[in-house]
């Protein structure tokens, strides 16, 4: 078995709003100086294997991101 | 014989009832498909409505687009079934990439619930034959992920080809790019729409009757 996880981010000219809520957020907490924040998902799967890397990238573009708005990196840990 | 119209009910649809009555209303006979079952049972027509499929989980219509019913309606899509997505209905349609770019939260960060005005910019469509080109109606518009974007290039061809089917006037309601509120795809059998036509078919429960003409237009074209 081997843990692969898969992060997904929105692509840089997508706008974020939940990043957005979170920057103002931090404001009134009173932490200043971070300018941009983007909210991604993280993905951790447990895999056989046996299941190469090809099927784990068709998977992570078909469904654990939307590639039309979203890149996504994997990494075996 | 009347049009037959499958309204596809996701775990998690709520206007699946909705969208049968308009079907009722404009004269054509509501069929009811479920999730799981392949087949179309011959319908004419495909109606995806709005809800939150699945929960939203994932990213809103990620997970209906495996759905087994999906399989048929992509294949029957693309021999030119009339399909048209409403709310979570269109963003199952992108998901599915029967329709070009993606739906995603709200500029505002809040949900919109409201009364919508919008102009219908292409009649050519399946389902917007019974409007006049650039007739303004008013329906209800209910999301919290409504922002539709696309890449520049993705947009410049939805416009050069008249595919933006309507656009948001008097304001902007979700922050989608262009105001778009709806497109179709390029043979115009698939129109997906953020705002809910099913939700204004009678004068007691709506705005008006102006989503009518969705349902309309398909009945009459179908049965030309």
């Amino acid at each position: 078995m081997a843990r692969v996880v898969v992060d997904v981010v929105l692509k840089p000219e997508i706008l974020d709003p939940q990043g957005q809520a979170i920057v103002g957020a931090l404001g009134r907490l009173g932490v200043h100086g971070v300018t941009d924040v983007r909210q991604g998902k993280h993905f951790e799967l447990q895999v056989d294997d046996g299941v190469d890397d090809d099927t784990i990238t068709k998977l992570a573009d078909t469904l654990l991101a939307n590639p039309v708005i979203e890149n996504f990196t994997i990494r075996r840990v | 014989m009347s049009v037959r119209v499958g309204v596809v009910t996701f775990p998690g649809s709520l206007d699946d009832r909705d969208a049968a009555r308009a079907v009722r209303i404009a004269g054509a006979e509501s069929v009811s498909l479920w999730h799981g079952d392949p087949s179309l049972h011959d319908v004419d027509a495909v109606v995806l409505p709005g809800g939150f499929s699945y929960g939203d989980y994932l990213r809103c219509g990620a997970i209906a687009r495996f759905a087994p019913v999906m399989e048929a309606v992509v294949a029957a899509a693309a021999d030119g079934l009339p399909v048209l997505g409403i709310c979570n209905g269109f963003q199952v349609l992108c998901e599915s990439h029967l329709l070009p770019g993606a739906l995603i939260r709200n500029d505002h960060r809040k949900f919109v619930c409201k009364e919508q005005a919008l102009r219908i910019e292409n009649t050519s469509t399946r389902w917007t034959s019974e409007y006049r080109e650039s007739q303004e109606i008013v329906i209800p518009i209910k999301n919290g992920e409504g922002g539709y974007v696309a890449d520049e290039r993705t947009l410049d061809e939805l416009e050069a080809n008249g595919r933006v089917v309507a656009r948001y006037v008097d304001g902007n309601p979700n922050g989608s790019y262009r105001d778009i509120a709806g497109i179709c795809n390029e043979a115009g059998n698939v129109v997906g729409l953020m705002p809910h036509p099913e939700h204004a078919v009678e004068a007691l429960t709506g705005p008006g009757t102006d989503g009518l003409g969705f349902f309309l237009s398909l009945a009459g074209v179908a049965a030309a």
